[in-house]
């Protein structure tokens, strides 16, 4: 009699705690990352090492802000790392020419921006496939990237420094800017024609065109957006490493491939939230900062991220099976 | 038990016998306590509304569902069926609505594949072996394909046939046809009946699930009813008629199954001159008046679907026009055709209608956002209220509008199009197979809402198959065949033979 009344108990704690997962998924993965780094290391929850955790996911986000629309939208941007140091040694070098950070600012979005309309056209007028299309811009960018700059990094950054290292009222510019962009990027998911159109043509391009959608205009416009988002992305990161660096961003793509997935992003199109990214580069900003923290070797870290990935990404489609069961 | 007497005797009349089957999903009692007696060598058409559990009970035969309780005999033996292999080595085979062939392979291909003849080495498959036994199982069928030949270069019945022909290769004996002629021609569907006689002459039994009550009547001998997840009766279909059959169905007597109403046709809204698609249609002209509803029939494969996408902007034409209140239309895309008031249910809902992993509220808005913007923002609280109001009118049953698309039912999809574009101002609307899968009691629905799209004025064409919806909807009636108009009827000279007769090449009387 008792047994089967605690079998009963168990049975449906194990449903309320299914539940929970499938409403919160992603963010439950985040808080028991924030239990766990806690107690493993005390110095983890102090203000400075937080703050330190978000500086450093920050140039990551911003690109994956603009990756999230990508591949909401149904496509893929391989090309944002070498994008980002392109727009970011074309500003610095606007810098040291004009000693004018917010033109350099301008012209490190334009730089992106303008890739960014490449990618687009092409991928928009020849049909050609985003993945072949952004490794080509992938490998061109950089080829710019390195005659542009000699393959010598440039010096001579300046106060646009002050975008990567600065405070405002005690919070760092990076963040600051992170945070905008978040808030930009939700407002066109969430509140603005746009972003209904890219769920749609990431759902199922025929009926979104067969809705009234001009289909190619708004994956233009997906890739504009995105490759100013990276320009910008781009120029802090120059700035946070004081320098025009040829050699910068390398492999970032797929950092916010990794982050818009595990943020619970479908790589087919049509699903996925910000808010999910943002908490996917949230879980890999502390995942890198504890096992800093607890002097891990690097070469263990890597081993160990791709095995998170697996896990967290493996626990997000059984959440969804469970989700579409009920 | 009102069974018929045959349920008394024993067991070995019953090639398949499910007993008191129930399963239920998280939410939902799918089926609850049904029971299925096949007879061997028979055809057992099972019938219900969308959302009956029909689809269930054959997705636990084919071992797809585990059910909750009841048991399972097949062939007089107890069977446990916990996987698709189960299903399929114990001779039970299943061809779905989707069929599950590679298009870029071949017939022999496809017939074999998972369990490819090979050579001792065990590594290489035996391909002259492989075309040479498929050969003798499409020969056995009476199929004149080379088994050669791409899956993509057969009709959708062709493909169908090859189904079969792979369930038999696998030594079937009780075969599960899913709603096989939602997608081919009446003339594809004689040679498809042809093949089940032939089939049940040799004891192979067949499960036929079909919402066309004609196709049932001629086929089958035997019919169970569900409705609701439950099991209503099985009866000989000697004993049955269409309306006692719908009124089992869904419990109530439809008093009318095509509410035409009577409404004042007005002037022309909406011409097309000389449309030419090479190679696919041409010269095809046709107008329409205000509060008129102009059918277009012919057989699959006749241009018809083409021609509405083509007017509708989805396809490009290579000459004519159209014109929409007499104004000549340039229209070369959706968007263009949509500004125009000339909008289209397609026949592919679910590929070209609606995106089904979006909600119910995205989709009904998606073509409607101008309306909800402003400065750039939209207007969430007024689009859910546009978007309630007008899923209410046209009665969209859905736990709320956040819902997936994809988890309403056919009816209540095909509903959600319709919300998208009555919020728009509709001049000309074309509906493509517009009841294709539905249930009884949503179709009803969709006939009673064309009837009131033509009483507020609107044109609308209709494409159909069915030929008693052409028949019961239409004010006139235009027929292709290959592309071209073959002929037109009033409502009142229309018959099925006459339009029969033109669509597949008589001259018109």
């Amino acid at each position: 009699m008792s047994d089967n009344v605690s079998k009963g108990k168990d049975r449906s704690v194990s449903r309320i705690a299914k539940e929970i997962y499938s409403k919160y998924g992603i963010l439950i993965i985040l808080v028991i990352m924030l239990v766990g780094s806690t107690l493993l290391t005390p110095v983890f929850l102090t203000q400075r090492n937080l703050i330190n955790v978000m500086r450093q996911m920050s140039v990551i986000f911003i690109i994956a802000c603009g990756t999230t629309m990508v591949i909401i939208s149904g496509m893929i941007d391989l090309s944002s790392g070498s994008v980002a140091a392109l727009s970011g040694v074309v500003a610095t070098g606007m810098m040291v020419a004009t000693k004018s950070a917010p033109l350099a600012v301008a012209v490190g979005i334009i730089v992106g921006g303008l890739c960014g309309a490449v990618n687009g056209a092409f991928i928009t007028t020849f049909k050609l496939p985003p993945f072949i299309m952004t490794l080509a811009m992938m490998i061109s960018a950089r080829g710019l990237v390195l005659l542009y700059t000699g393959g010598i990094p440039i010096s001579g950054i300046g106060n646009l420094n002050v975008l990567g290292q600065g405070f405002i009222l005690g919070v760092p510019i990076p963040i600051i800017i992170m945070m905008i962009i978040f808030g930009i990027t939700w407002v066109l998911l969430n509140r603005m024609k746009f972003g209904r159109y890219i769920y749609a043509i990431g759902g199922n391009e025929e009926a979104a065109i067969a809705s009234g959608v001009s289909v190619k205009r708004v994956k233009a416009m997906t890739w504009i957006i995105n490759g100013m988002f990276v320009g910008l992305a781009g120029v802090i990161l120059m700035a946070r490493i004081n320098s025009g660096q040829p050699a910068a961003g390398q492999m970032y793509e797929l950092d916010a491939i990794t982050t818009v997935v595990l943020g619970g992003t479908s790589l087919s199109g049509g699903i996925g939230t910000i808010q999910g990214t943002l908490a996917g580069a949230m879980i890999i900003g502390i995942l890198n900062n504890v096992l800093n923290l607890l002097n891990v070797s690097p070469y263990y870290q890597q081993i160990l991220k791709g095995a998170i990935i697996v896990t967290a990404v493996i626990l997000d489609i059984k959440t969804k099976e469970i989700r579409a069961k009920s | 038990m009102h069974l018929r007497g045959v349920v008394l005797e024993a067991h070995q009349n019953y090639v398949l016998e499910m007993k008191d089957i129930r399963k239920v999903f998280p939410g939902v009692v799918a089926c609850d306590g049904v029971n299925l007696n096949v007879r061997k060598g028979t055809v057992h058409a099972l019938v219900g509304e969308n959302g009956a559990g029909k689809s269930t009970m054959m997705k636990i035969l084919a071992g797809e569902y585990i059910p909750d309780q009841g048991e399972i005999y097949f062939q007089g033996k107890k069977a446990v069926i916990s996987s698709t292999r189960d299903a399929l080595n114990l001779g039970i085979s299943t061809v779905y609505q989707e069929l599950n062939l590679v298009p870029e392979m071949t017939i022999a291909e496809n017939i074999f594949l998972g369990r490819e003849l090979v050579d001792s080495s065990r590594m290489f498959v035996r391909f002259k072996d492989l075309y040479a036994q498929a050969g003798k199982y499409l020969q056995e069928l009476g199929l004149k394909y080379d088994p050669r030949t791409k899956i993509n270069k057969l009709s959708v019945s062709g493909a169908q046939m090859v189904e079969i022909a792979k369930g038999i290769s696998r030594g079937a004996s009780l075969i599960v046809l899913d709603e096989p002629t939602s997608a081919i021609t009446d003339s594809e569907v004689d040679v498809l009946f042809t093949q089940i006689r032939n089939l049940k002459k040799k004891g192979i039994t067949f499960i036929y699930i079909s919402h066309k009550m004609n196709e049932i009547f001629s086929i089958s001998d035997d019919v169970t009813v569900m409705r609701d997840g439950k099991w209503v009766g099985t009866h000989g279909i000697k004993e049955m008629n269409e309306k006692k059959l719908i009124s089992l169905m869904v419990g109530r007597e439809l008093s009318e199954m095509f509410p035409k109403v009577a409404c004042d046709i007005g002037e022309t809204v909406f011409e097309v001159k000389n449309l030419t698609k090479k190679g696919v249609f041409s010269n095809i002209s046709l107008s329409v008046k205000k509060g008129e509803i102009l059918g277009i029939s012919g057989l699959m494969g006749a241009g018809r679907t083409e021609l509405a996408r083509a007017i509708f902007g989805l396809d490009s034409i290579d000459s004519g026009e159209i014109l929409v209140e007499g104004r000549k239309a340039v229209i070369k895309s959706p968007a263009d055709s949509i500004r125009q008031g000339v909008v289209m249910l397609p026949e592919d809902r679910k590929q070209v209608g609606l995106v089904l992993i979006r909600s119910v509220l995205e989709n009904i808005g998606l073509s409607n956002l101008d309306q909800f913007t402003s400065y750039e923002l939209l207007n969430i609280r007024k689009e859910r209220k546009v978007c309630a109001d007008i899923a209410k009118r046209v009665g969209v049953k859905a736990h709320n509008l956040q819902v997936q698309v994809k988890t309403l039912s056919g009816g209540n999809q095909q509903k959600v199009v319709i919300c998208k574009w009555l919020l728009q101002k509709l001049k000309v609307l074309i509906l493509d197979e517009p009841t294709r899968g539905i249930d009884v009691g949503a179709k009803s629905e969709i006939h009673r809402l064309m009837g009131e799209f033509a009483k507020k004025g609107m044109a609308v064409i209709m494409i159909s198959s069915e030929l008693p919806e052409m028949l019961g909807m239409s004010d006139r009636i235009m027929v292709m065949r290959e592309g071209e108009i073959s002929g037109e009827l009033t409502r009142e000279e229309a018959t099925q033979e006459k339009i029969m007769t033109l669509a597949m090449g008589g001259r018109k009387q």
